[in-house]
């Protein structure tokens, strides 16, 4: 636990990615969506499909 | 003086004896605490409904922490920027593993089988939390969250809610994000848990040519209002 607060106070977390400046957005016609969140929608229709098709590991059966 | 009690004499006609014979008649501890589940339980679409609870207690730990030492900490100090942005991450979470729950669910039709009331409550905890992040994002003090007040407030004023709901109230906002709201999200999780544990997990379809046994163990009794696929 220690260990994991001298990385957050040494800031390493947070240089991981660096969000200071403005989004990318993309725009179809009417319809625009920043980066961040296409990629957030595109990650949870993954998880979902995933869900669905990996198989569940068998646990006690009785 | 008397100390001996008074004999009960006639009928149970008060209305905590009505609700405690209707609560051990709706949820009997078997019920609530089940011991086993049915076979089709095993697959990854029934685990996001736990994984938005589990998400949901760590934004209630992380929030009672920034509570408790306040914004002078949480803006400026390193574990306290930490605990800010977890907060703020285990609400993304919480908007994923809810939002993929939400799709599994209506994919399953999972208002099947008298299970009505358990969808609704399930939607309108959805339409609480979204409440909740708006306000939270309200609550950030900084040009961020300007921008979103004086942008929200037009939406707000054109559907007619503006004056009861002032997204420029820095402490309205504040206290629906850090009282009224997280207490009716827990308030209606409690209520759509318990009426999951009362109907019991909603079965998948059955798949062409299989029989209920396929899918619904014995030692399960049978949903069959739920089979049939037609909601109540």
């Amino acid at each position: 636990m220690g260990s994991l607060f001298a990385l957050i106070r040494s800031g390493i977390l947070g240089a991981a990615v660096n969000l200071d400046h403005p989004t990318t957005y993309f725009h179809w016609g009417w319809f625009s969506i920043s980066v961040a969140n296409l990629v957030v929608i595109l990650v949870m229709i993954v998880v979902f499909l995933l869900a669905l098709f990996v198989p569940f590991p068998k646990g006690r059966q009785s | 003086m008397k100390t001996e009690t008074e004999p009960v004499t006639g009928a149970d006609t008060t209305w905590t004896g009505a609700i405690g014979r209707r609560l051990t008649r709706e949820l009997p501890p078997e019920k609530v605490f089940p011991g086993r589940q049915p076979v089709y339980v095993q697959s990854w679409t029934y685990v996001f409904g736990v994984l938005t609870i589990a998400a949901f207690v760590v934004i209630l730990v992380s929030g009672v922490w920034l509570s408790l030492l306040g914004p002078a900490w949480w803006h400026t100090s390193k574990v306290g920027l930490f605990v800010n942005s977890l907060h703020f991450w285990s609400v993304e979470l919480f908007f994923v593993v809810m939002v993929v729950h939400l799709w599994g669910k209506f994919f399953m039709a999972a208002w099947r089988g008298k299970r009505a009331m358990t969808w609704m409550t399930g939607a309108l905890a959805f339409l609480l939390s979204i409440g909740c992040a708006f306000t939270g994002y309200l609550s950030q003090q900084n040009f961020a969250s300007q921008w979103i007040a004086s942008e929200g407030k037009d939406g707000m004023n054109s559907v007619g809610v503006g004056a009861f709901f002032n997204v420029l109230n820095f402490g309205q906002m504040f206290m629906w994000h850090i009282l009224l709201l997280p207490v009716g999200i827990g308030a209606l999780t409690v209520i759509h848990v318990l009426m999951v544990r009362r109907r019991g997990v909603v079965p998948p379809y059955l798949a062409k040519n299989q029989a209920p046994s396929d899918v619904l163990p014995e030692r399960i009794p049978a949903d069959t209002e739920a089979q049939d696929g037609g909601a109540r």
